[in-house]
């Protein structure tokens, strides 16, 4: 019971630690991409599609992650390219991404498919304490692998560190010669692929359907995760977790009747978010601050 | 490939182009999607765009669904002139309606006609109070009041749903959550034209609307109030020689916006619902963004980019029921428009210089 309890927290958090890490590396690097549930989205409904049509999760996968790349490319285009508003071209990724997955998803409503197995034999998930760590897909177990890459990204090597000055100071980062809009394409690129491969784990191994809007709001808590974790990736991880537990504590209790306000749970994540936003501004510390070229254009020209 | 400078001036044909040239652009998207899909284009659009207006209630029913897009987008484009970013109207707009909700649902009996003005009062104090937050925080604490104001939508939108399925359910509803009906005097009527009767769902509440946006374009025009915030967002130098307390300015305009999509979700519970339920805004303060945008922020555009938003959700109905075209491809529309007006912004502000062509233009 308690096995099978800590397997559901685990893989509801495998989809916000995807989506939260690709997001942490654009944020890192000054750009603020809201449009995080519209990829999800965006890689949902390819991912099914792409599985239910060849059988393969692979190709499905692999769907998923192009489709969100291909949907942050547009992002890419409107606020690299074209220096729009970020906060506002976010949000229109996110009407925009929500609207046309429903559409292309519309003909699959009702469909199932086969989920990924799981990457242990079975009676693996019989050992006790660690059974439920031993009972996980490959998505989740690169998901882990990703944080570390991504740490050591960007705190070890020097690429890590432009991407870091191009968030902190973008004109201190052209200055010295480094293209700062190359990198942030980049990291928008990355961000999107990780926002459609925890999009399309949804559908592959959460629940083995396709629904219109079926993120419900993960892509809003995987953003207020990267705050959560003030730009850290290592926190993604416990904070990822955090949040799980309490999705699932919220289902669990309303089963058993707690007397707990199931609607309170939910907003913790949100109320958590706020405040951490608040103790990282008193303490005023820059290491933990958001990167202060955050949702500023870069115009080379300046 | 290409690169922007910044436009020292903006040609005026710009200015009015942009709206005009996303909505063509729009609608030409359209066309190849609704081929892509294998509909009839010229029989969509029809249903999108012309169906609507087709019938004198069926614009009256337009200006009711553009109603709460025209408040919340006008407070919008105070706080966007004024660079500050409030993305979180909706939750403004919920808190509204449930400070409005409070108190009507105390006073189930009450004849007092005074009722419906103090739930607009309360409704502008609960807005404005969910807006004081990220202001506050940001003022204070220089707090990125785009995150917390975002947050805080969710919680007001989990705050009512606990609101209508607990302690305010009402005892006749079957276990639906949904609370008692409001007093009569806690309701907005429809408007009785004399010799006509009422037209569709056209309510006072519309005419509140059309004020709010009229009242804040004359402010923005001609007083010193419209100056301050046209100042705020232009530069913080000029702004910090003229005088103006800006952190009182950035509060002062966070609690306006909020306070008026809070008196938003008011109208549309007393309008149109009479009672609170789990969903009363269905992504109003979301799509007031789109309507600020296309309105070039100027609050007397906010009435006609309502209700063209309120259009392209009226005509995603009418196609929806005509030609069984899925909902959903309104989004695919907002998106779109939002986009093409966002890029549109762009070229108003900057020169748009390809690298490698002969002639450059110069900048300075």
């Amino acid at each position: 019971m308690i096995d099978a309890l800590i397997l559901t927290i685990l893989m509801t958090s495998v989809p916000l630690v995807l989506a939260a890490t690709g997001e942490l590396v654009v944020e890192r690097s000054g750009v603020l991409n809201l449009g995080l549930e519209g990829m999800m989205l965006m890689g949902a409904v390819s991912a099914f599609a792409f599985t239910y049509a060849t059988g393969s999760l692979f190709i499905g996968l692999l769907a998923g992650i192009i489709s969100g790349a291909v949907t942050a490319a547009i992002f890419g285009f409107f606020v690299l390219g074209l220096a729009t508003n970020q906060v506002a071209t976010g949000l229109a990724l996110t009407i925009f991404g929500t609207g046309l997955s429903g559409l292309i998803g519309a003909d699959f409503v009702g469909n199932a498919i086969t989920g990924l197995p799981t990457l242990f034999p079975k009676h693996f998930g019989d050992i006790p304490f660690i059974g439920a760590f031993l009972s996980l897909d490959i998505v989740a177990y690169s998901s882990v692998i990703i944080v570390f890459l991504v740490w050591v990204f960007l705190f070890k090597t020097k690429t890590g560190l432009i991407l870091r000055a191009s968030g902190i100071s973008h004109d201190s980062a052209h200055s010295l010669g480094y293209s700062v809009l190359k990198v942030r394409w980049c990291a928008v690129l990355f961000g999107g692929m990780m926002a459609g491969l925890s999009g399309a784990y949804l559908p592959l191994m959460l629940t083995p359907h396709w629904s219109e809007g079926m993120t419900s709001g993960r892509g809003w808590i995987a953003l207020a995760l990267v705050v959560f974790a003030s730009w850290m990736p290592s926190r993604i991880i416990y904070g990822a977790i955090l949040f799980g537990t309490i999705t699932i504590m919220q289902l669990a209790g309303q089963a058993r009747g707690w007397t707990i306000p199931p609607q309170l749970l939910s907003s913790l994540p949100y109320l958590a978010t706020i405040l951490v936003l608040v103790l990282i501004s008193i303490r005023g510390s820059a290491k933990h601050a958001a990167p202060s070229n955050l949702t500023i254009p870069f115009i080379s020209s300046k | 490939m290409f690169y922007l400078t910044l436009r020292k001036e903006t040609p005026f044909i710009f200015r009015v182009s942009v709206p005009i040239a996303s909505i063509l652009l729009t609608i030409l998207f359209g066309i190849f999607i609704f081929s892509v899909l294998g509909y009839d284009p010229g029989k969509a659009l029809y249903h999108f765009f012309i169906s609507p207006l087709s019938r004198i209630d069926r614009i009256a029913d337009l200006f009711v669904k553009a109603c709460p897009l025209m408040i919340v987008g006008t407070g919008l484009v105070l706080c966007f002139r004024a660079n500050i970013w409030n993305i979180g109207a909706e939750g403004q707009l919920i808190m509204g309606a449930v400070f409005a909700g409070g108190l009507a649902l105390s006073l189930p009996d009450t004849l007092n006609i005074w009722l419906l003005p103090a739930m607009a009062v309360l409704s502008f104090i609960g807005g404005g109070l969910w807006a004081f937050l990220p202001a506050v925080l940001k003022v204070r604490l220089r707090t990125n009041e785009i995150l917390v104001s975002l947050m805080l939508t969710y919680v007001a939108s989990l705050f009512l749903d606990w609101l209508v399925r607990g302690p305010w359910r009402s005892p006749t509803s079957f276990g639906f959550p949904l609370t008692n009906y409001y007093p009569d005097v806690g309701l907005i009527s429809k408007i009785d034209f004399p010799g006509i009767g009422t037209i569709g769902q056209l309510h006072w509440g519309v005419f509140i609307a059309l004020l709010v946006c009229l009242l804040f374009w004359f402010m923005m025009q001609k007083t010193v109030f419209g100056f301050q915030v046209k100042l705020v967002g232009d530069s913080d130098k000029a702004f910090r020689y003229s005088g103006f307390n800006e952190s009182k300015t950035t509060m002062m305009l966070f609690i306006i916006s909020g306070g008026l999509a809070g008196l938003a979700g008011m109208i549309e519970v007393s309008a149109n619902m009479g009672q609170l339920q789990p969903n009363i805004s269905f992504g109003y303060g979301f799509t007031a963004i789109i309507v600020a945008f296309l309105a070039r922020l100027n609050p007397a555009a906010v009435i006609l980019a309502g209700l063209l938003i309120a259009l392209i959700e009226m005509g995603g109905d009418s196609a929806q029921i005509a030609l069984a075209i899925p909902k959903v491809v309104t989004g695919v529309f907002k998106g779109i428009l939002l986009f093409f007006l966002l890029a549109g912004e762009t070229l108003t502000k900057y020169q748009i210089n390809f690298k490698y062509s002969k002639r450059r233009v110069p900048y300075d």
